[in-house]
């Protein structure tokens, strides 16, 4: 079921696959077990002339015992998901690692903008890039992103980066990622936003450091002159 | 009758008793309702301190008065059931009016308040804080209506004699009004209150 | 009185505005089945424009994303409030509660008329929506503000008031038949019909009864404040003054999460029902199977949060409501481990109800298995909002609404209409429906885990979807033919209603006590007496007795199990 997910890019996309097939493991051996013990039952315990079925109400705990006894099982697998899970998710959601780059992203409906600090590295001062649509990035660097959304609630996500996270209008919304190989990858909304959601693409431009300052150098040249 | 089939069992409860559960059954989803709603006030309000000014456009004096109406047609819808039970017909119409006539006197207030705010410009539209107290306050007026409209119907049964082989809806009319008085006394602290 | 059950009944009486507990199951059933035709062809449409993208579809046109979005919410609005609902919840309860207990109508029967009124003036209400200026609501069916609360984000105003009308008019009509359901149980159960001899369905179908009735409360409070957002101009979920669009998501999902146990408690209900039956065995584990209803019940208060992982709430939130999603999977264990255990050693008749019973357990449990993804916060991070999903939602949906209510269905048809359906039909029915159910929608995991993302109107819009062009056409292919494969149903349902052989009283041998009624009961159901109940529900193949069932009705001894005991 997961041999197609999209080709991953990020340093933690490898843990949240981890989870998906560590998941997959578990539910897969309870899905062939039980679907194979019904269609046994089934086939085992048709109706044959003669052969009454035993009566068994399964009120003691004698009878019980295989069901407490699967149950137990159970409940020690929901703890080993939930315990990775923890970890996984405490790295992506919750411990931000300060970043080396830090964006701003402007969603409305029904487009990218991408703010950048530009030179002196503060937000609302003169030499602010604003990029539409396009989001460059340099590899290996932690990208900080603060996102935002001027009127109804967007999802900014990266699919290669295994990120997603949902924009709510009026709050400044963290997220990070970082990336491992060049190349140019997808950015979509996640979230119905309306009309055009559909159409509420943009792109992932990963370069490599010296790429990315001079794509930094370029578009400043471009907006100041 | 539907329900007159019963009575070959006498081992299950009374139709009085079935009727009596689905009010407080009715009683538990409106406090759902209102729970929503007061709770989502809650956490408004505590995230929103610089709302105790706008707590201070209401009046404290009018809102106690109508709390104080609200207590006293409580009152009287109890002796209308005590006078019920006891079969006194006079009393039960006397005390059922009374407690409508009340709710009337609770709803013209709240709408003289309404007046007040609107003639401010303290419109639904002007602010989140006047968003919630026009919809908690409204919604609660809107359940007086409907408790006033019950006890008035009780009423002309009552004046036309009618009233004794119902006699339990006074009981049941009386449930649903101490409800509505309940919700006030958590919506009038909530709103006036907390400036 | 006018509808006297003896005298003569005029016909807008008997069928229109009855208050036979019977009469208003069938205007249910037959309200929700209507619904349903409405509920596939949004499907349909739906599904052509994904398999055929930007070409016009039969019967219909050009599927443009205005009207993709407003598909998308009608679809799942009419199918779970407007199929779900009325079939799962209103149809059963109505008819097979009183029967099972042993009373002779709703506690209330005239409320009963009242909510199936106001539940077909809600249906109207949401229907009329496709046809006012500016279209169908379009906001998804969880309605999320701002994108729903102002007419500016997506140019549907009376839409949107309509929307939010049938739903507050559906509430007050579930509210309302939930008081008498629950009113009948508790008060109407004839002598000996203690509560733990309350035959299955009848406990699922009060589950689910209260699941709706503790949950629906804020969301009716929010409903309130979504609509004046819309019509009064007040902001409460809008930031720009002041709301917080987060408010409804936390109201709709602490409603959205016992819903969907609304839907799924009655169709396990049915199969439970079912199981005994046909493999002639008492239920296994009847207490634990009530007692972890119970506990799922409490459980799915206080999960909601897990469809908000990503929403923006705190991250910190995530953790706690991942740890009580997942351990939801442990009172569902007992549940379908007593389910197989029950037809171990049994003696199995594959009947047509039979096989819907089965086949709901083989694609429930797909359902169940996957919904631990989600469960999961960090692996939604990846999954939430793909068609990993929309197939998860469906492998619960579906097999509750249609594996379960089909097996309801058929499993009461005689009593419900004093016929016998035709089993070659049922059976077609049913293989049709499960082999190109799981064509659909089992292909779809695969395509949101490669990173389809949901409520997208045109997919040939990514790159990354190119690979899947002919899974998707292929994916709606089956789907059509799923939808083709009703009309067995269809005809079998009518056909069989008015030229079906007659059916006796007990056709299943089965004991509860609705199989002591004639098929179809008069109205009052029993004659002059009320049953009274000796036994548990299940006493099947006992072996003090050469008869391979007890009724609960017949005046014997308790053998063993606690089942039979008071
Ligand atoms: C005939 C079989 C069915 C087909 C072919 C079908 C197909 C679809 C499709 C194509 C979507 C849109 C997915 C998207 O774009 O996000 C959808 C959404 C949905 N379906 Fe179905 N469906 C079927 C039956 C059902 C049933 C029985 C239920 C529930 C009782 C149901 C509930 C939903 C819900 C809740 C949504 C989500 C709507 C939203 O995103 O707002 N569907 N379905
Ligand atoms: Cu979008
Ligand atoms: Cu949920």
């Amino acid at each position: 079921m997961f041999n197609n997910l999209p080709q991953n890019i990020s340093t933690y996309g490898a843990d949240i696959d981890g989870i998906l097939y560590l998941i997959y493991a578990i539910v897969g051996f309870f899905f062939v077990t039980m679907e194979g013990y019904l269609v046994y039952a089934v086939v085992r315990y048709r109706r044959r002339e003669g052969v009454r079925a035993v009566y068994q109400t399964g009120e003691t705990w004698r009878e019980m015992r295989w069901v407490v006894g699967l149950v137990a099982v159970v409940v020690f697998l929901d703890f080993l998901i939930d315990f990775r899970g923890a970890d996984t998710w405490a790295k992506v959601k919750q411990d931000f690692p300060s970043g080396d780059v830090e964006i701003l992203v402007k969603a409305k409906q029904f487009a990218w903008t991408f703010v950048y600090p530009g030179a002196d590295g503060q937000f609302d001062t003169k030499d602010d890039l604003t990029v539409p649509r396009i989001l460059h990035v340099p590899v290996h660097r932690k990208i900080r992103l603060t996102l935002t959304s001027e009127d109804v609630i967007h999802s900014f996500c990266l699919p290669e980066v295994r990120l997603k996270q949902d924009i709510l209008p009026g709050r400044r919304t963290p997220a990070w990622f970082e990336v491992t190989r060049t190349g140019t990858f997808s950015l979509v909304c996640a979230e119905l936003c309306g009309l055009g959601h559909t159409k509420m693409l943009g792109v992932l431009e990963v370069h490599d450091d010296s790429g990315y300052e001079r794509w930094l150098a370029e578009t400043a040249k471009e907006m100041f002159e | 009758m539907d329900g007159a089939a019963h009575s070959d069992s006498a081992q299950m409860p009374t139709a009085h008793f079935t009727a009596k559960l689905a009010i407080w059954w009715l009683i538990g989803s409106e406090i759902m309702i209102f729970g929503g709603l007061i709770g989502s006030f809650i956490l408004f309000r505590l995230a929103r301190p610089q709302w105790a000014e706008m707590a201070h456009h209401l009046s404290v004096p009018i809102g106690s008065f109508n709390t104080l109406i609200l207590l006293t047609s409580s009152y009287t819808m109890v002796r209308a059931f005590v006078s019920s039970g006891r079969r006194d017909r006079t009393a039960t119409c006397w005390n059922l009016l009374v407690t409508a006539l009340l709710g009337l006197t609770f709803l013209c207030v709240k709408g003289y308040e309404y007046a007040g705010k609107f003639s401010h410009g303290y419109y639904p539209n002007a602010g989140l804080f006047w968003a919630f107290y026009f919809t908690m306050t409204g919604l609660h007026a809107l359940h007086v209506l409907i408790g006033i409209i019950a006890i008035l119907i009780l009423f002309v049964f009552g004046l036309r004699d009618r009233l004794w082989p119902i006699a339990s809806r006074v009981e049941f009319t009386g449930l649903y009004w101490h409800f509505v008085d309940v919700v006030w006394i958590f919506l009038f602290p909530l709103l006036y209150l907390t400036s | 009185m006018t509808n006297d059950p003896h005298g003569p009944q005029k016909f807008i009486w008997k069928y229109i505005l009855s208050t036979d507990h019977k009469m208003i199951a069938k205007q249910y059933l037959l309200t929700g089945l209507v619904m349903a035709l409405v509920g596939a062809f949004t499907a349909y449409l739906m599904r052509w424009q994904l398999g055929y993208p930007n070409t016009n579809a039969p019967g219909w046109g050009l599927v443009t994303p205005d009207k993709f979005n407003m598909l998308v919410t009608m679809h799942g609005t009419i199918m779970v409030f407007f199929v779900g609902m009325p079939l799962l919840v209103a149809a059963l309860s109505n008819f097979v509660i009183p029967l099972q207990i042993g009373a002779r109508d709703m506690a209330f029967p005239r409320l009963n008329m009242l909510s199936y009124w106001i539940f077909v003036l809600s249906c109207v209400a949401l229907l009329a929506s496709f046809f006012v200026p500016g279209g169908a609501p379009a906001g998804g069916w969880t309605g999320y503000p701002p994108l729903s609360a102002s007419e500016q984000y997506t140019g549907v105003h009376w839409g949107m008031v309509l929307w939010i009308t049938a739903l507050a008019l559906e509430f007050a009509s579930f509210t309302m038949g939930g008081i008498n359901y629950l009113a009948t149980f508790m008060c109407l159960r004839v002598p000996g019909m203690t509560y733990f001899r309350v035959p299955m369905a009848t406990w699922f179908l009060i589950g689910a009864s209260l699941a709706f009735f503790f949950s629906v409360g804020p969301l009716i409070a929010g409903a309130v404040m979504l609509l004046l957002d819309n019509v009064a101009g007040t902001g409460f979920y809008i930031p720009a003054q002041g709301g917080e669009p987060l408010l409804w998501q936390h109201l709709f999902w602490f409603f959205g999460h016992p819903e969907v146990y609304v839907i799924f408690l009655p169709a396990v209900g049915c199969v439970l029902e079912i199981l005994p039956v046909f493999s002639r065995k008492p239920i296994f584990g009847y207490r634990a199977i009530v007692w972890s209803m119970g506990a799922a019940l409490a459980l799915s208060y206080i999960v909601w949060a897990h469809h908000m992982f990503i929403s923006g709430m705190n991250p910190r939130l995530a953790t706690p409501f991942s740890i009580t999603t997942i351990l939801i999977s442990v009172p569902f264990a007992v549940i379908i481990f007593c389910m197989l255990a029950s037809l171990r050693q049994g003696s199995i008749r594959l009947d047509t109800p039979m096989l819907w019973g089965l086949g709901f357990l083989a694609t429930f449990l797909i359902g169940g298995l996957t919904g631990i993804f989600l469960g999961s916060a960090s692996a939604d991070i990846y999954l939430h909002d793909t068609y990993f999903v929309v197939a998860h939602f469906h492998y619960t949906f579906f097999p509750s609404v249609f594996f379960g209510g089909f097996a309801g269905i058929y499993f009461w048809y005689p009593k419900l209409f004093g016929r016998r359906y035709n089993e070659t039909l049922g059976k077609i029915h049913f293989w049709m429906t499960f082999i190109f159910f799981n064509a659909t929608f089992w292909p779809i995991f695969r395509v949101g885990a490669g990173g389809m993302l949901r409520r997208i109107a045109d997919p040939t819009q990514y790159r990354i979807l190119d690979q899947f062009k002919e899974m998707n056409s292929m994916i709606s292919v089956a789907a059509f033919i799923l939808i083709l494969g009703q009309v067995p149903f269809v005809w079998n349902f009518f056909w069989s209603m008015f030229r079906g052989p007659a059916a006796d009283a007990n056709p299943w041998r089965a004991g509860t006590l609705e199989w002591l009624a004639p098929s179809p009961p008069p109205h009052g159901n029993w004659g002059p007496g009320l049953p009274t109940v000796y036994v548990g529900p299940y006493e099947y193949s006992r072996p003090d007795m050469a008869d391979d069932f007890v009724p609960q009705y017949r005046p014997v001894g308790v053998l063993g199990g606690p089942a039979g005991q008071a």
